[in-house]
């Protein structure tokens, strides 16, 4: 029989203010096995622990039940105190009596009625608990980025720096990612190359740091510490370790007419093309869907011009498996389709551009070498409308755009208005806004220097239509303030179209088991205290895939994100989830239906022999689980017909004690 | 004799990794949901045996509700359609031995979802209430 103690926690107000914790306490003392019952005001401070652990000591109990927050929360703490008291960490149970008690009722009885049932239930299940001991694993000491924007590159460097190898995977033809597109950077206005091409450079010449350029992942196994990735690397039909970069081939390549990506389409790009001057790795790639050569078998010029004789055009797809301690997903995000948003007219005209667009045409190495122009005749615009909000913050109902806030629009579009007045003063700039929000250091007197110094009209409204009429655009909206309607006959519209994640995190989530939410944005193992983690083991979170960023955040996430995994890796063992499947042979007939429904091939058979009652000996087959490569679901459990299967921590004997006690 | 207000007792199975992390966000933001759903936590949705449904009703629960994550979001990567495969068979056996069918659902519900999961809770509780309380299995061994 177990000596259980019982703990009830007040959470401050967050569990006492619905729940009567002294009646919870009092209800629980006369459970079977319970020694010793509580209740304190906060039961994870290090007062409320010393209590655990004295009373543990003075009524020697043997099971602990917490009624406090989610064991989502503080399960390990609790667990920690459980071990410091001298007990096995994992008799102690939970009761989450806040998050799915207080704090969704709001009468005390009905609260306080529940809490009981919920303490009782645990206390059922400790009474069956039974020491574990958790098994070890070595870690794997490399880690894999995924994603090469400054997220990636900016992890990837700093784990790097402290002497762990790193690979980054980015599936584009180089590094550099959505920051490598952008002119110049809130608040400095320092420019984006300037200070990421270095960074580029040094990942790129760390020793630490393997580049897969133009790769993808395409499988995950494995756990925390212990993963199998395959990366495929895709044929860009040019021998990266011979290619010098010169770019011979991309000048004299007859097919000439590629819409160029990095440039948003606005100019055009040879079918063999390096995406930029800057670009890491600066080798060429060959475009399977443009290419004559590859196409037709006819052309072959790159191949002749190219005195490295780096041109391969038998070139495959290679699958190279490799395993890491640590993943890190940096995927970034795109700017969405403006398809659904068609009231803009940003299919019809060529003048209307997207925030993006509008960074390449007044970067120096863009289309126009900087020249902000208008695409459709290339004439200096003299009124330019800049639109907020275009999909962000919309309307749950609509399935147009995002309901969330995309955080950076405001700040690059005072960053255009301002760099536009600045370049062209007699340029007339109009922002319409629904809000502007300015919460970073330095970003409002940012904003109000677009305003005060360089007279950017900033118009609270949104704009209705807009409208092709001849060279002009006409813009009509309202501006709230005034009550008034406002037509404007805009040269240029520029949108400020809403961020999602890339597209490829999705599928990327189901192959890391890491979960999402219903943006796409990759989800943190807790908001506040663990934001950079993935709620799955092993699995780590750095720049906007986890959510809208600007670059300062983006680069301190990266760094806490590099912080985590060099933690892990410094670790030669990791204590591993004791909480596995286990098979009593005894009882095991050796049918292979637990083997079939294991996701992790975790269970193999062996012939064992046993002595039977008339002391002969007999061979037979049973089930025998790899506790390291067990992760605990359970799946087998419920397909075993004779029952020998169970999970440790979660025993068919504690859930139907659970099941017994709700419903008495 | 004294006429109690009925309230139907619901057991409600989570998976730890998205409809426990779905309920912790629901109460997170506040979001009321009757009292009578109590969660029992598992790992994975398929770690939940018909057994421990079986035994729900036999005790007397007035409705059994299983969320997991949603398909192709399982942490361990396949277990919600064994979920999902097993359950279509236990409720059309439980509803051939007189357990109606709105006594039991499998819903997915993700960590994001606080929402959705005491929207569900809420619709689900009145609909087992609407069917008023359960005596097909219950074992009567068990009444106090």
């Amino acid at each position: 029989m177990q000596r259980i103690g019982v703990f009830v926690c007040w959470c401050g107000s967050n569990i006492a203010g619905t729940v009567d914790v002294a009646a919870v306490a009092d209800a629980l003392k006369n459970e079977p096995g319970v020694v010793f019952s509580t209740d304190y005001q906060y039961m994870c401070s290090q007062a409320g622990q010393d209590l655990i652990v004295s009373s543990v000591k003075e009524y020697s109990l043997t099971g602990l039940v917490i009624c406090s927050c989610s064991p989502r929360m503080h399960e390990v703490t609790f667990r920690k105190t459980a071990a410091a008291a001298g007990l096995n960490p994992y008799m102690v149970e939970i009761a989450n009596i806040r998050e799915q008690c207080s704090w969704v009722h709001k009468e005390m009885p009905i609260g306080t009625e529940k809490a009981i049932i919920l303490g009782k239930a645990a206390v059922a299940k400790v009474n069956l608990n039974a020491p574990l001991t958790p098994g070890e694993s070595p870690v794997t000491k490399r880690a894999l980025v995924i994603g090469g924007g400054i997220a990636g590159i900016q992890t990837a460097l700093d784990i790097a720096d402290a002497g762990f190898p790193v690979d980054i995977v980015e599936k584009k033809p180089t590094i550099g990612g959505k920051m490598a597109q952008l002119d110049k950077t809130f608040p400095t206005l320092d420019c984006a190359a300037c200070i990421l091409t270095p960074k580029m450079v040094d990942v790129a010449q760390h020793e630490n740091v393997r580049i897969f350029s133009y790769s993808e992942v395409t499988d995950v196994k494995g756990f925390i510490g212990n993963f199998d990735v395959t990366i495929k690397k895709n044929a860009r039909y040019v021998n990266e370790d011979i290619c010098t970069g010169c770019g011979d081939c991309v000048t004299k390549c007859p097919q000439k007419k590629v819409p160029n990506e990095f440039n948003l389409g606005m100019d055009n790009r040879s079918a063999i093309y390096i995406p930029f001057a800057q670009a890491v790795p600066k080798v060429a790639t060959i475009d399977p869907a443009h290419c004559t050569m590859l196409k037709t078998g006819k052309c072959g010029v790159c191949s002749k011009v190219c005195k490295a004789k780096a041109i391969d055009y038998t070139q495959k797809d290679e699958y190279i498996t490799e395993k890491y301690g640590a993943i890190v997903v940096a995927t970034g995000f795109d700017p969405i389709s403006m398809d659904k948003f068609d009231e803009f007219a940003y299919s019809q005209s060529p003048d209307v551009i997207t925030s993006l667009e509008f960074e390449r045409l007044t970067n120096a190495a863009g289309p126009t070498a900087g020249k902000l122009l208008r695409p459709s005749d290339g004439e200096h615009p003299q009124k330019i409308v800049f639109v907020q909000c275009v999909g962000s913050r919309c309307d749950s109902c609509s399935e147009k755009g995002k309901e969330y806030c995309s955080k950076i629009c405001c700040m690059y579009t005072a960053k255009h208005a301002m760099l536009t007045r600045d370049k062209y003063p007699d340029t007339e700039v109009y922002v319409f806004y629904i809000d502007v929000r300015t919460p970073g250091k330095n970003f409002d007197e940012f904003y109000r220097r677009a305003v005060e110094e360089y007279g950017v009209h900033y118009i609270k409204g949104m704009v209705g239509k807009v409208t092709p009429e001849g060279k002009k655009l006409m813009v009509r909206a309202s501006d709230l303030l005034d009550g008034k309607q406002l037509n404007i006959d805009a040269d240029l519209v520029v949108l400020a179209a809403a961020i999602e994640p890339d597209k490829s995190a999705r599928s990327l989530a189901t192959m890391l088991t890491a979960s999402m939410d219903t943006n796409d944005f990759f989800t943190e193992a807790h908001p506040k205290l663990r934001p950079v983690e993935s709620p799955t083991a092993g699995v780590f979170l750095s720049g906007t895939c986890q959510g809208p960023k600007d670059i300062p955040e983006t680069v301190s996430q990266a760094g806490a994100a590099a912080a985590k995994v060099i933690g892990l890796l410094a670790k030669d063992k990791l204590k591993g989830n004791p909480c596995v499947a286990s098979s009593d042979e005894l009882m095991c007939n050796g049918c292979s239906s637990c083997e079939k429904v294991c996701p992790y091939g975790a269970i193999t058979y062996e012939d064992k022999e046993f002595r039977m009652p008339d002391r002969t000996t007999r061979i037979r087959r049973v089930a025998s689980v790899n506790p390291a490569v067990c992760q605990g679901c359970g799946c087998c459990t419920v397909a075993c017909p004779s029952g020998a299967m169970d999970l440790r921590g979660f025993m068919n004997e504690q859930i139907m004690a659970e099941v017994d006690a709700i419903c008495k | 004799m004294q006429v109690k207000e009925y309230k139907p007792l619901i057991v409600a199975f989570c998976c730890n990794w998205c409809s426990y992390a779905g309920a912790d966000l629901a109460g997170n933001n506040r979001l009321n949901y009757p009292a009578e759903v109590k969660i029992i936590r598992v790992p994975c949705s398929c770690r939940v045996n018909p057994m421990f449904i079986l035994r729900a009703f036999q005790r007397g629960a007035d409705g059994v509700i299983l969320c997991g994550c949603h398909p192709g979001d399982c942490h361990y990567t396949s277990g919600n359609y064994f979920t999902r495969r097993r359950m279509a068979m236990l409720f059309s056996m439980l509803d051939f031995l007189g357990i109606e069918r709105e006594r039991t659902r499998v819903e997915w519900v993700s960590a994001a979802e606080g929402a959705k999961f005491a929207a569900t809770m809420t619709e689900f509780a009145e609909q087992v209430a609407a069917l008023g309380e359960n005596k097909r299995l219950e074992d009567l061994r068990c009444k106090k």
